[in-house]
C-alpha cells in the first residue's frame, strides 16, 4: 500500500482517498480493541486529572509571573534568562545537583544490581529473606535516616566525633554538618545508604523470574563463567526492570532534597548542598514565586527527559 | 570458593553498613535521657527503658481529638489507597503490556514521562483541582492522587511484558474472556510484581502527612500527629527516637510479609514457557 502511494501521489485525489483509507483502517482497529481502551480508561482519567493536568499548567506558569495571589502575568522567556544569567544560587544548584546525581545514581544502581544478584544466589531461604530486608529496609524505615544526624552530631555526643578523639586523630569535635568541606560527602553517603531501595527491590524480583532452563542452554552454548552468564543470561532477561531502575534512579537523583534538607539545614551553609529541587522549594514555598519555581521545574524535567533517553539507549546494548 | 569467600565478606561489610544506623535508631529510642547525651557515647543500650514509648503514649493521651483517631486515618487511607492503586494500575498495565493496540506507545512514553515531573511544583495546580472537586479537607483529596501515581504503573508493565503471548494465546482460544484473563493468568503469573508494588505503595501512603489539603484535625494522619510530637527538637530527643522506630515498624512488617510470600510464588509457581 505504501509503494502504491509513493507512485502516485501526484495525484491529490489519490492522496486523500489514502488518508481516508487509513483513517478507516485506524478505526477498525481501535474498534477491534474496545475492551483495551476499556482497561486503561480508569487509570488514563485519573492520569489525566492528578498528574497530567498539574503538570502542564506547571510548564505553562513557567512563561508568567505568578505570586499565587494575583492572576498569572506572561513574561515570555523571561524566568528562564533570569535563572541562567541573574541567579549565581541556581548554577550553584546545578553544579551540586549534578554532583550527587552523577556519583550517587551510578554508584546506587550498580551496587542495587550487584547486591541483588549476590543475594539471590544464597541458598538458604532464610538468610535471602533476611539479607532483602536489611538492604531494603533503610528506604522503607521513613525518617529514621535522622539516625545520622546522630551519628555526625556537631557536639562530642556524636559516634564520630567521639571516635576520632578517643583514637587520638583530632583533638576537637568537627563541626560535620556546618563545614562546607565535610557537607557533600557525608550526604553522599547517607544518600546511598537510603536510595538503594525501589531499584533494588524490582531488581531481586525480576532476578527470580529468570527461566532457570536458560542457564543450562547457556552453558551448552559455551558461557563460561559467572560474569558471562550474567552478561548474556540474566540481563538480558530483566531488562524491563533494569529499565525500570533506571528511570526510578534518575528521578531519585536528579530530585535530591529532603533528606539534605533535614540533615544539612535548609538553606545550607553557603548553600554546599542546595540542589535544584532545593532552589525550587526556595522559591515555590517560601518566597511563592510560582513561575520562577516552575521554570526550574521544567529545565530539571528535560535533564531528565534528555538524560533517561540517554540511559534507555545504553541499556538497549546489554548482552550484546 | 575464593569467590565465594569474597562474595560473602562484600555482604556482610555492606549489611553492616546499611544495618547499623538501624540498629543504632532502635537502641536510642531505648535509651534513658543520660545514656543518650554521654561521653564517649555508646553504641549499645547499657539501660533499657521504655520511658521513651511511654512518653509518647502520655502526650497523645493529652492531644486534642483521641490519638486512635489519627490511627484510624492513616490505615484507612493507607488500606484504600494501596488496594485501589493495584486494581486500576494492574488493569491498565494489562493492556499496555500484551495488547497491540493505537496510541499504546504514546499513552506509556506520557505516563513514565510524567513520572520525572517535580512533585515540589504541581503542589499548586494539584490543590486547585482539589478545591475544584471539592475534595479539600476530605479523605479523597489523599486517597485518589495515591491510585493515580504512575510509578505502580510502570512496575506492573515492565513485568507483565515478560508473561508469555503463548499462554494468553492458549487461553484466548480455548474462550476465555480478556477479564478472566486478567485476573487468571496475568496477574497470578506476576505476582512478585505486585507483591512489590504493595510494598512501594503501603510505603508512601503510610508516611503522607497530607497536611495540604486536610485541616480538620480529625482528619489528620498519624505520621502528622507524630511529627508534631518530635517537632519540639532536643527536649524531646527521647520521644523522638521512639516515633521513628514506630513509624518504621508497621511497612517493615507488611516487607517481611510480602517478601516471604514472594519467595514462595516463585519456588512454587511453574508458569514458564
Amino acid at each position: 500500500m505504501e509503494k502504491e502511494v509513493q507512485k502516485e501521489n501526484t495525484s491529490e485525489s489519490i492522496y486523500l482517498r489514502y488518508i481516508k483509507r487509513r483513517a478507516g483502517l485506524l478505526k477498525k482497529d481501535i474498534r477491534r480493541h474496545k475492551t483495551s481502551y476499556l482497561f486503561i480508561l480508569p487509570y488514563c482519567l485519573l492520569f489525566t486529572v492528578f498528574i497530567l493536568a498539574p503538570v502542564l499548567v506547571s510548564i505553562g506558569l513557567s512563561f508568567t509571573y505568578f505570586n499565587v495571589l494575583e492572576t498569572p502575568r506572561f513574561v515570555g522567556w523571561q524566568n528562564y534568562v533570569d535563572l541562567f544569567f541573574a541567579d549565581e544560587v541556581f548554577l550553584t544548584a546545578v553544579k551540586n545537583t549534578f554532583l550527587f546525581a552523577v556519583i550517587t545514581g551510578p554508584i546506587g544502581y550498580f551496587m542495587a544490581l550487584f547486591i541483588a544478584w549476590m543475594i539471590n544466589d544464597i541458598r538458604n531461604k532464610k538468610i535471602r529473606a533476611f539479607m532483602t530486608l536489611l538492604f531494603y529496609a533503610p528506604t522503607i524505615s521513613g525518617q529514621a535516616y535522622i539516625v545520622w544526624k546522630y551519628i555526625f552530631s556537631s557536639d562530642t555526643y556524636g559516634f564520630a566525633n567521639a571516635w576520632l578523639m578517643k583514637l587520638g586523630i583530632t583533638y576537637s569535635p568537627h563541626l560535620w554538618f556546618e563545614d562546607q568541606k565535610y557537607i557533600v560527602p557525608i550526604l553522599i553517603i547517607v544518600v546511598l545508604w537510603m536510595s538503594m531501595g525501589t531499584g533494588f527491590l524490582s531488581f531481586i524480583a525480576g532476578l527470580q523470574n529468570v527461566d532457570q532452563s536458560l542457564y543450562e542452554a547457556g552453558y551448552m552454548d559455551g558461557v563460561k563463567n559467572r560474569f558471562q552468564e550474567l552478561w548474556y543470561i540474566t540481563l538480558p532477561s530483566m531488562k524491563p526492570q533494569l529499565m525500570f531502575g533506571a528511570v526510578m534512579t534518575i528521578t531519585s537523583s536528579f530530585a535530591i532534597h529532603d533528606q539534605l534538607a533535614a540533615l544539612a539545614g535548609f538553606p545550607s551553609v553557603n548553600y554546599a548542598a542546595h540542589t535544584v529541587v532545593s532552589h525550587l522549594v526556595d522559591y515555590g514555598s517560601i518566597r511563592f514565586e510560582m513561575g520562577y519555581a516552575s521554570a526550574i521545574a521544567t529545565l530539571l524535567f528535560i535533564v531528565m527527559i534528555v538524560c533517561n533517553k540517554v540511559i534507555q539507549a545504553l541499556l538497549r546494548k546489554v548482552g550484546q | 570458593m575464593v569467590g565465594n569467600a569474597f562474595s560473602i565478606a562484600i555482604l556482610i561489610l555492606m549489611g553492616a553498613f546499611m544495618g547499623l544506623p538501624l540498629v543504632l535508631a532502635v537502641c536510642n529510642s531505648l535509651k534513658p535521657l543520660e545514656e543518650l547525651f554521654i561521653f564517649p557515647p555508646r553504641f549499645f543500650v547499657r539501660n533499657p527503658t521504655g520511658k521513651n514509648f511511654h512518653d509518647i503514649f502520655v502526650l497523645m493521651r493529652e492531644s486534642w481529638v483521641p490519638f486512635s483517631r489519627y490511627i484510624f486515618n492513616t490505615v484507612f487511607i493507607t488500606l484504600f489507597g494501596t488496594v485501589g492503586h493495584l486494581f486500576v494500575v494492574s488493569l491498565c498495565a494489562y493492556p499496555l503490556a500484551k495488547h497491540k493496540f493505537p496510541g499504546r506507545n504514546v499513552i506509556f512514553w506520557l505516563i513514565v514521562t510524567a513520572l520525572m515531573f517535580s512533585a515540589h511544583v504541581t503542589a499548586i495546580p494539584n490543590y486547585l483541582i482539589m478545591s475544584g472537586l471539592g475534595w479539600l479537607d476530605n479523605y479523597l483529596s489523599l486517597i485518589v492522587p495515591a491510585i493515580a501515581k504512575p510509578m505502580g504503573l510502570f512496575l506492573m508493565k515492565q513485568f507483565m511484558e515478560q508473561v508469555p503471548d503463548s499462554l494468553i494465546e492458549a487461553a484466548r482460544i480455548d474462550g476465555a474472556s480478556e477479564f478472566s484473563i486478567f485476573t487468571r493468568i496475568v496477574m497470578p503469573s506476576v505476582k512478585p510484581a505486585w507483591l512489590t508494588l504493595i510494598i512501594f505503595c503501603f510505603q508512601d501512603l503510610w508516611n503522607l502527612q497530607g497536611s495540604n489539603y486536610i485541616y480538620s484535625e480529625n482528619l489528620k494522619t498519624l505520621p502528622y500527629a507524630l511529627s508534631q510530637i518530635s517537632a519540639a527538637g532536643i527536649s524531646r530527643a527521647g520521644a523522638t527516637a521512639a516515633v521513628a522506630v514506630i513509624m518504621m515498624i508497621i511497612p517493615i512488617t507488611i516487607f517481611i510479609f510480602c517478601q516471604s510470600n514472594i519467595i514462595e510464588t516463585m519456588v512454587s509457581s511453574g508458569i514458564k514457557e
